[in-house]
């Protein structure tokens, strides 16, 4: 989709993502780290020595080292950005600025270059200058506060998720931009926060406070905000772990309540009060914690008898919403995953490989692929600027003053 | 000039995954048509919070939330003459939009290949539970059930404790925007190839990407990640911790060993933060229940903002895990445009999600509030698809258009 377009990436993990979904759709896209390699290299977790989290997220980018903070590798980062389309950078606020290289620059070697910015909090306001974690992130974002038990502080999710989203956005707006220049030849500074970029996880719960002035919180295992009635469970015990469901009101809610209980009632499970209840007209907004309790304990009961496995096929036999919490080797042995030829596997020895999400998006003419691996330390160094007509011997020159 | 602007959508999308990607559309100037029936409308409209007392198809705020700049055409799928109406949307769009379960756009005539039988150089975005192929294909759910099977659920939680569940439909999040991605990458393609495609995201497969590390880690090493409530391997301490007043909270994340000393010397008086057994990473994660225990004192002493200024002027990342009422004062939030207040026919003044991410030429901008069901059907029937006046009669007494 994107072939002939080049992007250089600059971005520490807050960008990464962004260079991963541009090559990803076959944009030209070269990481370009400080000599000696990216700090980022030993972002866990770890495999075989090796930063999972750095190969994860630099596939499909080719790799060299540059020092954009010396003047000689300054000027041969204007050289690569003259012949580009797009540059992202996640640095603090102001830092291209200040070596000389910020939007106004750029723009100067090429009038139509797309610069995706990426920061913490904000290009500008008071705080701008403040740093950020993921954890930080989400919780300023309004996640955090959503996640966790009642009695215990609140929690993010148990992986790193907001860099994922920011990239996913600056991607997204890079795309906006490059749309856009294709129509008018201009480019443009566009930008994206960490910040930002994780509030619509919030769903309903800033709504929820506009309009009614509800303060949606934390619920465990239950989900509150749904409807104005009690926190409903999500996450149900089975015999060998988790499954996941949610009882919903009305017709709805009908079509996978009604054969769940006739189901439980075939073994004998389900209370009079269940297998009379009219579903149609159940209305989860006015629920209280009691008929929860009441309408939950018989399905407790019930899921108990079974494995997650055995719930989730019968489940999809008769219609039932209900998943199984998945660990990572019951995803990597999904067959719907496996069907859909879904993952892609390198070859570490005969009997093993490693095993790297597929595809984002299933596209019928221009198809993602994985078509490289992550690049090593400086790997294209060679290729990248030799194309840039810079010589064996400036090369050696280079890489001895430590620019590259 | 807006980005998007000529560019015609369909958009047949329901819930949250769907209508957020269609959202970026109407954003960035698309004419975004919502296709949607009173006679099986979308649960987000009568999802709360509801200004009504009984839930009612056009006071939810959060439809209003995730719809706004689109129109809303009522059109009745199930009608016998309802495929005409269809031509001529077909006909008319650039991209056609869905989220539902694989089977009902085909149901209608509407996947891709009855698509690109009227419209060759169409786009068809389908977004869904687990992809338009494969044996699981026609299985229906949310993304809020969805999410136990992502992996997500089950290393979000206490180690002691049961899983929770990241708040909301979480795969819808991803979902959304990358399926923007894939759209904005084919419509770019479009642009320069003139050529259409056919675009099948699944939920599951999306939200994978945003697991990648722990997917690779386990292929090679055998590891399941488990549960670790807020710690991490590479930051100490690195949690969330009790502040003054009722449940305000402030989080706090210390990875390098120059953070640890502007730390320590932000916490002034605190003898503590300078004792040998937290004087590196690896002590601090051996001695953590001790100093999560001592931090949470230094902190439930201070207001949960005073708790972050003090921490950021040291070179500290930390940040007030901000409630719902938080989010909409926040100044760098509003400075952003992340919300617009809009005026929705039946709510009145309501919030909206707006801009993600900012294109100075070529802003994001709010136009319209989120439609009520309809309320652009003769708009849209007249003079977006150039219906002759006796023909949109025929339709509206015939009942189709409702």
């Amino acid at each position: 989709m994107l072939s002939g377009y080049r992007c250089l990436d600059l971005c520490d993990e807050k960008g990464f993502f962004a260079g991963k979904l541009l090559g990803d759709l076959r944009a030209d896209v070269i990481k370009i780290e400080k000599p000696g390699g990216d700090p980022s290299r030993l972002i866990g977790p770890f495999y075989d020595g090796r930063s999972a989290y750095w190969d994860t997220s630099n596939t499909n980018k080719r790799g060299i080292t540059l020092d954009l903070e010396k003047e000689a590798g300054a000027r041969v980062f204007l050289r690569l950005a003259a012949g580009s389309d797009v540059i992202i950078e996640s640095f603090p606020p102001g830092y291209l600025d200040r070596l000389g290289l910020g939007y106004d620059s750029l723009k100067k070697v090429n009038n139509k270059i797309i610069l995706t910015s990426i920061t913490p909090f904000g290009e500008t306001g008071a705080y701008r200058d403040f740093k950020t974690s993921d954890l930080v992130a989400m919780s300023m974002g309004g996640i955090t506060w959503l996640i966790g038990d009642t009695d215990r502080p609140p929690l993010t999710v148990g992986f790193p998720q907001a860099y994922y989203f920011a990239g996913a956005y600056a991607a997204l707006a890079t795309l906006m931009a490059l749309y856009s220049r294709e129509a008018n030849g201009e480019g443009q500074h566009v930008s994206t926060s960490v910040q930002q970029s994780v509030v619509p996880v919030t769903l309903n719960a800033v709504p929820h406070w506009t309009v009614n002035g509800s303060l949606v919180k934390r619920a465990g295992d239950r989900r509150a905000g749904l409807t104005s009635g009690a926190p409903q469970r999500q996450t149900w015990k089975c015999q060998d772990g988790y499954v996941t469901l949610t009882i919903y009101g009305g017709a709805r809610g009908a079509k996978t309540n009604r054969p769940l209980v006739e189901w439980m009632s075939e073994e004998g499970a389900a209370p009079d009060y269940l297998k009379e209840k009219d579903w149609t007209a159940f209305d989860v907004s006015k629920t209280t914690p009691q008929d929860w309790e009441l309408i939950e304990a018989p399905i407790c009961q019930f899921f108990l008898r079974h494995t997650k496995t055995e719930l989730y096929r019968e489940a999809m036999n008769r219609g039932i919403m209900l998943f199984p919490v998945y660990g990572f080797s019951d995803l990597l042995a999904d067959p719907q995953l496996e069907a859909r030829q879904y993952w892609n596997k390198v070859k570490i020895d005969e009997s093993h490989s490693a095993v790297y999400p597929g595809a984002f998006a299933k596209v019928s003419e221009t198809p993602i692929e994985m078509q490289r691996l992550s690049p090593g330390i400086g790997e294209h160094n060679r290729e990248v600027l030799g194309k840039l007509g810079i010589t064996e011997e400036e090369l050696h020159r280079l890489k001895r003053s430590g620019v590259v | 000039m807006k980005v998007l602007e000529g560019l015609k959508v369909v958009d047949f999308t329901w819930s949250i995954a769907g209508p957020l990607t269609t959202k970026f559309l109407a954003d960035y100037g698309a004419t975004v048509v919502r296709v949607e029936s009173a006679t099986h409308p979308d649960f987000i409209r009568v999802s709360g919070p509801s200004t009504a007392p009984r839930p009612a198809l056009d006071r939810s705020g959060h439809f209003a939330f995730f719809s706004p700049n689109k129109y809303s055409l009522a059109l009745n799928m199930n009608h016998p003459e309802a495929g005409k109406v269809v031509r001529r949307l077909v006909e008319w769009g650039d991209v056609i939009a869905d989220n539902f379960t694989p089977g009902i756009m085909t149901r209608w005539n509407l996947d891709y290949e009855h698509v690109k039988q009227i419209n060759p150089d169409a786009i068809c975005l389908s977004i869904s539970q687990m992809g338009q192929t494969g044996p699981l294909r026609t299985v229906s759910g949310t993304g809020t059930n969805l999410v136990g099977m992502t992996g997500f659920t089950s290393i979000t939680g206490w180690p002691d404790r049961e899983p929770v569940q990241p708040f909301g439909g979480y795969p819808d999040f991803i979902s959304a925007v990358l399926a923007a991605c894939s759209l904005l990458g084919s419509l770019i393609y479009w642009r320069r190839t003139g050529k259409g495609q056919k675009i099948d995201v699944s939920q599951l497969e999306a939200s994978l990407q945003f697991l990648a590390p722990l997917v690779l880690e386990h292929s090679v090493t055998g590891i399941e990640p488990g549960r670790h409530g807020n710690r991490s391997d590479s930051a100490s301490p690195n949690g969330v911790y009790r502040c003054k007043g009722d449940d305000r909270w402030c989080s706090i994340s210390v990875s390098t060993e120059e953070e640890w000393k502007g730390f320590a010397k932000a916490l002034d008086g605190e003898t503590w933060a300078h004792d040998a057994r937290f004087s590196n990473l690896a002590l601090r994660k051996k001695n953590e229940d001790e100093l999560d225990m001592l931090v949470n004192q230094w902190t439930s002493r201070h207001t949960a903002e005073n708790v972050m200024h003090i921490l950021q002027e040291n070179g500290v990342p930390a940040g007030v895990v901000q409630d719902p009422s938080d989010l909409v004062q926040d100044l760098q939030l509003a400075g952003l445009n992340t919300f617009w207040k809009l005026p929705q026919s039946e709510i009145g003044e309501t919030v909206h999600l707006g801009e993600l991410f900012h294109l100075p030429l070529t802003p994001a901008e709010a136009v319209r509030a989120a439609p009520s069901l309809g309320e652009h059907t003769e708009y849209v029937c007249r003079n977006i698809l150039q219906m002759p006046e006796d023909e949109f009669t025929d339709l509206l007494l015939k009942g189709l258009l409702e």
